[in-house]
């Protein structure tokens, strides 16, 4: 281990002797916008706040500083629940052809 | 030309002016970033505002002046900002308490010019509108936090509102040029005003469990009549600096 | 699965031009890497607000007021885009910044000089973001996800601060004679530094292949500082104003604008602490971080008694 390695151990330490109370960081929070009615809320990236009132208003001078906006949605990042990389394949993967689940398996009026 | 038109014209973009500047200050100090860009913003919403009242009262005056003149050319005596908005920034309680006062006073203040006579007054208080709603909602929202927070940041939020007190009765205390303009629709009733103010005042002192301040029997003011503190003039040495530099120059 | 495998199946998905996500596996290396240039250049952004800020209060006219202060919001904006995309690789904001106030963390050194004139407001937005942008341009390229998009974000925004930068420098070149100095005299002294920015020629810079090879870089330190200058000097003609380069010349052949030898000691000094403003930069962060403590604790207080 060479010298910044062993710097890097000593921060380790050094931070983790940090009490709790030393550290100030605000929850993590993401942020979604909808541009215009009718479209979806998209993520646009996260924010740091202590509120979900303050999370609103920061997400708003962050992301919505251009136009147009129409909705902001905050959740903390806590909150979020997601597929992993590995779940993917059996939870979201495209499974054997399932026809019964499109339009052109089912015989229309005029066929 | 309306010379008392002129003079409120001034009142309200010399008011916006000097307070955005020195919001502006905060701009790479503040508590965290995000809170950065949020004072940043509502500077630029300010002098956005103040380069409106101040372009319409150049205007009106036809003497070949513009904003940017009036802006940078004037001196502290001829300037008729309220005291409050010199006031330094302080620490960031400070700051929040000399925007609580300044909207508490401002956004009244700015619905009721909507209904000016003066068609363009009321067309650039009504689009300040919005931005006025955003502030009061920013700025009370950190008066609750650091009212309620924890022991430093309350005491230091007290100490702010005893420093600022002050400076409050000259925003809502009309002097004859405001008596003139509200009698004529140009301008707003600040006497009408002023219980709304105060009961507003009230009860953002009590939901943040502040101790209302001692009411003074000599308020400060003269503002409005060119007599600042000493603190104009080094803000606006330092604002007009460039500009003075170069006479003539455009940029 | 080997970690030879995962490796051969992520340098595959780098190829075919896939973007990494964050929860995807990746070489410790690519991560530890894209936290060091996500970091940094947040870092740069935030302190960049520095310089700039130094003239808000100076700013000679309303426009040019309002403008600075709209760029130098974006620069925290910046920063906070690209902190947010470093901790999608696990880190935090926290500790991101406590390494920068401690002198551990990198930040791009052009902002270890000082910005002694209006002039250098004009300088600064129209080479060094000028500079910026064809970095950030090839970053949007960039294999990893949330810097990918957080640089499609900070390019769109970035447009106006080039176009300011070069608004005031023109203004000032043909101005009053007073004014004409005031901007030959800042880009005497921000060109080279604005050149250096590209880092160091390629054959000296150490992250380069790896970084190219993860489709992270698309383009060398050498080929971007030479993109640079292909743009900037027949902007400077247009002003009108002179180069600080005496050896500048086009080459017919390559067509190219050939520049003269950069000082890589005077680079190399200033990166590591020897600039003018290196303390003051970061004594101002860390005043800024400390005097901030009493409000973010407040706020956290407060909302801890909401829920």
């Amino acid at each position: 281990m060479g010298a910044r390695g062993r710097r890097s151990v000593r921060r380790k330490a050094a931070l983790a002797r940090k009490p709790q109370a030393a550290r100030t960081e605000w929850a993590l929070w993401e942020v979604f916008v909808q541009e215009k009615t009718g479209q979806p809320h998209e993520h646009a990236g996260s924010v740091h706040a202590p509120d979900a009132e303050l999370a609103l208003e920061n997400a708003r001078d962050t992301y919505a500083r251009r136009g147009p906006v129409t909705s902001l949605w905050v959740v903390e990042a806590r909150h979020i629940s997601s597929t992993t990389p590995d779940d993917s394949p059996f939870l979201l993967g495209p499974g054997p052809a399932k026809l019964y689940r499109h339009p052109r398996f089912y015989k229309g009026a005029k066929e | 030309m309306s010379r008392e038109l002129f003079e409120y014209l001034l009142r309200l973009g010399d008011d916006r002016l000097v307070l955005g500047h020195r919001l502006s200050e905060w701009c790479g100090h503040a508590p965290i970033l995000e809170e950065d860009i949020a004072l940043a913003n509502l500077a630029l919403d300010l002098i956005g505002q103040a380069s409106q009242f101040l372009a319409l009262a150049a205007e009106l005056e036809g003497a070949g002046r513009d904003a940017d003149a009036l802006a940078f050319l004037r001196g502290p005596t001829e300037f008729r900002s309220c005291l409050l908005v010199e006031q330094p920034n302080g620490d960031f309680a400070r700051t929040i308490a000399r925007q609580v006062l300044f909207d508490t006073a401002g956004a009244p203040l700015l619905a009721a010019l909507t209904r000016s006579a003066d068609a363009r007054l009321a067309a650039i208080a009504g689009a300040a509108q919005n931005e006025v709603r955003y502030h009061v909602r920013h700025a009370r929202g950190w008066w609750l936090r650091l009212g309620l927070g924890t022991e430093e940041s309350h005491a230091r939020l007290q100490s702010a509102l005893d420093e600022l007190w002050p400076f409050t009765a000259e925003l809502v205390t009309p002097d004859a040029l405001d008596r003139a303009l509200a009698a004529s629709g140009v301008g707003a009733d600040l006497a009408a005003l002023q219980p709304v103010f105060t009961r507003d005042l009230q009860g953002l002192m009590a939901q943040a469990k502040l101790q209302p301040p001692a009411p003074l029997p000599y308020p400060a003011s003269g503002g409005r009549a060119g007599k600042h503190g000493e603190h104009l003039d080094h803000l606006l040495s330092e604002m007009q600096s460039v500009a003075r530099a170069h006479p003539g120059a455009s940029w | 699965m080997t970690n030879a495998e995962r490796e051969r199946r992520f340098q595959a998905r780098i190829d075919a031009g896939e973007k990494i996500e964050p929860k995807d596996w990746m070489p410790e290396s690519y991560r530890r890497q894209l936290v060091r240039m996500m970091s940094q250049h947040a870092h740069s952004e935030i302190v960049g607000q520095l310089p700039e800020g130094n003239w808000i209060t100076r700013a000679p006219s309303l426009r040019r007021k309002l403008g600075l202060l709209a760029k130098v919001q974006d620069e925290a904006g910046h920063g906070l885009y690209l902190y947010a995309a470093a901790e999608t690789l696990g880190v935090s904001r926290e500790d991101l910044i406590e390494a920068l106030l401690q002198g551990e963390a990198k930040y791009s050194s052009i902002f270890n000089y000082p910005t002694l004139t209006w002039a250098d407001i004009g300088a600064i937005g129209w080479l060094v973001d000028g500079a910026a942008i064809l970095n950030q341009t090839m970053l949007t390229k960039c294999s990893y996800g949330p810097y990918a998009r957080a640089m499609v974000r900070i390019c769109k925004e970035e447009r106006f601060h080039e176009r300011q930068g070069y608004e005031i420098m023109r203004a000032l070149a043909q101005g009053t004679p007073a004014q004409r100095a005031m901007a030959q005299d800042a880009l005497n002294r921000w060109w080279w530094p604005t050149l250096m920015m590209f880092g160091p020629p390629d054959g000296d810079s150490v992250h380069n292949d790896a970084l190219m090879a993860w489709g992270v870089k698309q383009k060398s330190n050498d080929e971007l500082r030479q993109w640079f200058v292909d743009l900037a000097v027949p902007q400077a003609r247009a002003l009108p104003l002179e180069i600080p380069d005496p050896a500048l010349r086009f080459d017919e052949a390559t067509g190219h604008w050939q520049h003269g030898p950069i000082d890589w000691d005077e680079f190399w000094r200033v990166v590591r602490g020897g600039g003018i403003c290196n303390r003051e930069r970061l004594r101002a962060r860390r005043e800024a971080d400390e005097e901030g403590r009493w409000v973010r604790e407040a706020a956290e207080a407060y909302g801890e008694k909401q829920r």
